[in-house]
């Protein structure tokens, strides 16, 4: 009897947090990366949407994995996701209105979402639950801390603010002449920003590096 | 029990689709309350924000009940109709295809800010992939501008979507709905830019013609209809004006 929590499972959540990375080593997921990190807030309630989702669309897929008829398994996992879509996107115009608003589309699109269908497809039509939904969550927070990093960057440098809030201090380097960039506010700089990210991520580590 | 077989794989599908949609229907009926508050909330947002008060979700009732005087429902013919103005939907009446453009009711909001008496109008119209709505105060004179908000479903993002920023709001401010003569004319949102100084013209969004247009053709539509209730009282009110000059010119 396997332990609960060993080392296999540890690599399930660490892998796709470093060099498994759903969007800087696959590169899944580039869309909503690039369209909601303007702002801080949005990229946390985003990551929140996709990890709820994430997790429970495995797990589901898992339990029922041995009874899925072969033939319309895809439609199957697309009828769990679309569902749990669903489920957020009421939650959030109940509870979250102002988010709701501001992601508007961008949660309807989660269903689009590569990685969610991908792990789906690749890892909890063939895995036990509780591996199925340690390797959601791995990929789930891989793809969220990605998703802050670049908004951390973008509405800080975009906007002067942090989670809508003014950051201290920058008042002075208005005074010096310092000027906020409105290119970080604009989708080509969020490419750029993932770029920088994979970047730092393959000079670290030359095995990431593709042969050529 | 053969996985693969036909009877199998449909049964698993009713049963799916069965079990899902009776989940998704009920978050949906028990959310519906709190939705619905929301949208209120949103709305009562969006009429002050026409008048230039600004309130978050919080502070929506106490501020439109601070600021908002009456609720008032015309007929197209500008006859006044009993009912609550704030639950009608003129977006939702505009799309309905059963209602002829005749039996719309038009609701409009009295707003006292400062001293001063708004009108806000609600209008709805068509975009370039969905419907555009939106709010513009007028002042008391029935004539000028106060403020305009506008916003839209699904209008391309910095395009036709620019329809919802201050750039494009802002210049409503001052601009006439009627001519110097009185006439009715509205407010064209013009491609290629408004004339200098003309009254009745604001900058289009170079590449969001078609939402431009249809900003235009909603500012006609239904400024029409809430002219004509209007000038009516103005008459009214300027012939009650005039007896009680001529009253004071008599006595003297």
């Amino acid at each position: 009897m396997k332990s609960f929590f060993n080392k296999q499972h540890q690599k399930l959540i660490a892998d796709p947090m470093g060099d498994q990375n759903p969007i800087t080593i696959q590169v899944l997921g580039i869309c909503s990366a690039l369209a909601i990190t303007t702002q801080l807030e949005n990229a946390l309630v985003m990551t929140l949407a996709v990890i709820f989702v994430m997790t429970s669309a495995s797990s589901i897929i898992s339990i029922l994995r041995n009874n899925i008829p072969n033939r319309i398994r895809i439609i199957v996992q697309l009828l769990v996701v679309a569902s749990l879509v669903a489920l957020v996107d009421q939650i959030l115009k109940a509870f979250l209105p102002d988010a709701s608003e501001q992601l508007s589309v961008f949660i309807g699109l989660i269903i689009t979402n590569c990685i969610i269908m991908g792990r789906l497809e690749a890892f909890a039509m063939g895995n036990k639950l509780w591996d199925s939904f340690l390797d959601a969550l791995g990929n789930a927070f891989g793809y969220g801390w990605i998703l802050v990093a670049v908004a951390f960057v973008r509405e800080l440098f975009g906007s002067g603010k942090l989670m809508g809030y003014e950051v201290p201090g920058f008042n002075y380097l208005y005074e010096l002449g310092y000027m906020n960039n409105n290119l970080m506010i604009l989708p080509p700089m969020a490419l750029i920003v993932v770029g920088l990210i994979i970047w730092m991520q393959r000079a670290r580590n030359n095995d990431l590096i593709e042969e050529n | 029990m053969n996985k693969e077989s036909n009877t199998y794989t449909f049964t698993f599908a009713v049963i799916m689709v069965l079990v899902i949609g009776t989940v998704l229907a009920f978050t949906s009926e028990v959310l519906q309350p709190r939705k619905k508050q929301n949208a209120a909330d949103k709305k009562m947002i969006d009429i002050l924000s026409a008048i230039g008060v600004d309130a978050t979700r919080t502070q929506a009732k106490e501020k439109y009940a601070k600021y908002i005087s009456s609720e008032t429902i015309i007929s197209n013919k500008g006859e006044i109709i009993d009912g609550s103005a704030f639950n009608i939907d003129v977006l939702f009446q505009y799309r309905d295809k059963t209602l002829s453009p005749n039996d719309f009711k038009y609701p409009f909001y009295t707003a006292e800010k400062d001293n001063q008496t708004y009108f806000i109008v609600p209008m709805a119209g068509t975009g370039l992939w969905g419907p555009v709505w939106g709010f513009v105060a007028l002042e008391k004179d029935y004539n000028t501008v106060y403020g305009a908000v506008f916003d839209h479903k699904a209008e391309t993002p910095g395009l036709g979507a620019e329809i919802n920023t201050d750039i494009f709001e802002l210049p409503f401010k001052g601009k006439k709905i009627k001519n110097y003569l009185g006439e009715f004319v509205s407010i064209e949102v013009k491609k290629g830019g408004a004339e200098e100084g003309n009254m009745h013209q604001v900058d289009g969004i170079t590449g969001g013609t078609i939402t431009s247009d249809g900003v235009s053709d909603m500012l006609f539509n239904t400024l029409k209809v809430y002219d004509n209730y209007f000038s009516a009282i103005n008459i009214v009110n300027d012939t009650t004006a005039q007896l009680i000059n001529t009253n004071n010119i008599n006595m003297q």
